[in-house]
């Protein structure tokens, strides 16, 4: 069925619609709706879970930890500093392979105090072992919670869908509601070999030396890699049953393009009104949207960008002393394939600042104007 | 007391380990026993069999049997806690290895 849907809403839907059976979660602007069309959900019986009041996202975070553990679908939904305060437990999730699923809507980190979007606190847990999506628009947000418990009970990994504030979030799409049948079809009941279970006591999370730390940790970047390929599978399961495509990347007019603007985010479709434009004069530029972030599909990347004649990469985010989080990413990804294709990273739209066509009309031009990048970040919009 | 300590399982390869940092069996084979400095030793003449100690107790090491309180000096890692809080007084604490 069609809905009317705005970003957090999908996610209600996506999280009801994938059967979770513990919700814990703190409010935060601009992600409040989420929970509260979940208590809802929950309350009026239409949901069979167990909400769970906390005091903090570091709570909500532990209580999904304990329900996961147990082997129960877990879900929460946090945004910017409730991200942070999660921070401890979401290295505790990962590493105990615990398959939670959780929506961050992507907003700014304080101080200046703001709820307004840019990447910045999701890309500060690159290093927590969570698999983390960006997605361009509600329809995405909607699957990608569903395809999200289908890959993290596949891989045993935590599973991040990061969506934009209020560019998402607050406002409203028409959105593909898929029928219950299909998603029970497509996720069934989560019963792990691994869980906490009173008839077979274990410990969990206990001390463990030096002699044995290791090798988890290798395994869980084995399952981390795995998990491209397991992204692969899975989405074609789900364009079987719900006949929508998703992917690593996704790329638009790259087939014959001599320049690319690499994307993430809802900036991605703005791109798409600029690169149509540009088509029209003539000009050979297509998009690559970055949508899967860890795992970083480098290889994918680099086979992306094999022959083009120059890259722009967009950040919506920073790494401060260094640049742009993707851009250097990207950049890493192409030296061992000795590539040398001028690529020029752009740091744009951060704490919310509007990115319009105008905006990225400029970036293309200033990539065309120059042969080469000479510094790591070119800044736009910012009043000089 | 009826206990028979678990095995200790030595993970020797990669094919070994669990999904997860996780023990493969209970974690009985773990006698935290061997951290214990001081050693609680009870009082029977004095002791009420309240069971206050066995509540306290954080490990758990104080087990019941045939209605009385008994310290399981596999487990008990000497912290003292029985030994403040018992109301009759009746815990001793013994230095180990004298
Ligand atoms: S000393 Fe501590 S661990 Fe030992 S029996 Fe008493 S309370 Fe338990
Ligand atoms: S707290 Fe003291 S009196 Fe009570 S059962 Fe334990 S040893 Fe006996």
């Amino acid at each position: 069925m069609r809905k009317l849907l705005m970003g957090n809403h999908a996610i209600s839907v996506g999280a009801t619609l994938s059967r979770v059976q513990v919700i814990a979660a703190y409010p935060i602007t601009p992600q409040t709706q989420v929970v509260e069309m979940l208590s809802e959900i929950v309350a009026d019986g239409k949901l069979n879970a167990e909400f769970i009041k906390v005091e903090s996202e570091h709570s909500a975070m532990a209580a999904c930890i304990g329900a996961s553990t147990t082997g129960a679908r877990a879900f929460t939904a946090t945004s910017a500093q409730g991200l942070l305060l999660m921070h401890e437990l979401l290295h505790w999730a990962a590493h105990g392979r615990l398959p939670i699923v959780m929506a961050n809507v992507n907003r700014a980190v304080a101080p200046g105090w703001t709820i307004w979007t840019d990447q910045n606190d999701s890309l500060s847990q690159r290093d927590t072992g969570w698999i983390q999506f960006y997605v361009a628009d509600n329809q995405e947000v909607l699957d990608t919670i569903i395809l999200g418990y289908k890959l993290a009970e596949k891989v045993h990994l935590p599973v991040m869908v990061n969506l934009d504030a209020f560019v998402l979030s607050h406002t409203y799409e028409a959105v593909e509601v898929p029928d219950q049948e299909k998603v029970d079809a497509f996720l069934p009941p989560f019963n792990p070999e691994w869980k906490m279970d009173v008839k077979n006591p274990r410990a969990f999370g206990g001390l463990t030396s030096s002699d044995v730390y290791m090798e988890f940790q290798y395994n869980h970047h084995e399952a981390m890699e795995q998990s491209k390929k397991v992204i692969a599978e899975t989405c074609g399961e789900f364009e079987k049953i719900f006949g929508r495509k998703y992917g690593l990347l996704e790329e638009y007019r790259m087939e014959d393009s001599e320049y690319v603007m690499v994307t993430s985010g809802t900036i991605s479709k703005t791109s798409r009104i600029v690169v149509d434009e540009l088509r029209e004069k003539g000009v050979k530029i297509g998009i690559l949207r970055v949508r899967t972030f860890r795992p970083f599909p480098g290889e994918e990347i680099a086979a992306a960008l094999a022959g083009k004649k120059k890259a722009f990469v967009i950040d919506r985010n920073i790494s401060y002393g260094k640049s742009g989080i993707f851009y250097d990413e990207i950049k890493g990804a192409l030296y061992n394939k000795g590539m040398n294709l001028p690529l020029f990273g752009f740091v744009i739209g951060l704490g919310g600042r509007d990115v319009t066509p105008a905006h990225l009309h400029e970036i293309v031009d200033y990539g065309m104007k120059h042969d080469r990048p000479t510094e790591e970040i070119i800044w736009m919009g910012v009043k000089k | 007391m009826n206990f028979k300590p678990g095995k200790k399982v030595v993970l020797e390869k990669l094919a070994d380990y669990p999904l997860m940092p996780a023990s493969l069996a209970d974690m009985t084979h773990n006698f935290t026993g061997s951290w214990r400095n001081m050693r609680p030793v009870i009082d029977y003449d004095k002791c009420i069999n309240c069971g206050t100690c066995w509540k306290f107790c954080p490990e758990p090491a104080i087990y019941i049997e045939d209605n009385k309180v008994n310290v399981n000096y596999y487990f008990c890692k000497g912290c003292g806690i029985c030994v403040s809080e018992c109301p009759k007084k009746c815990i001793t604490f013994e230095e180990e290895g004298k």
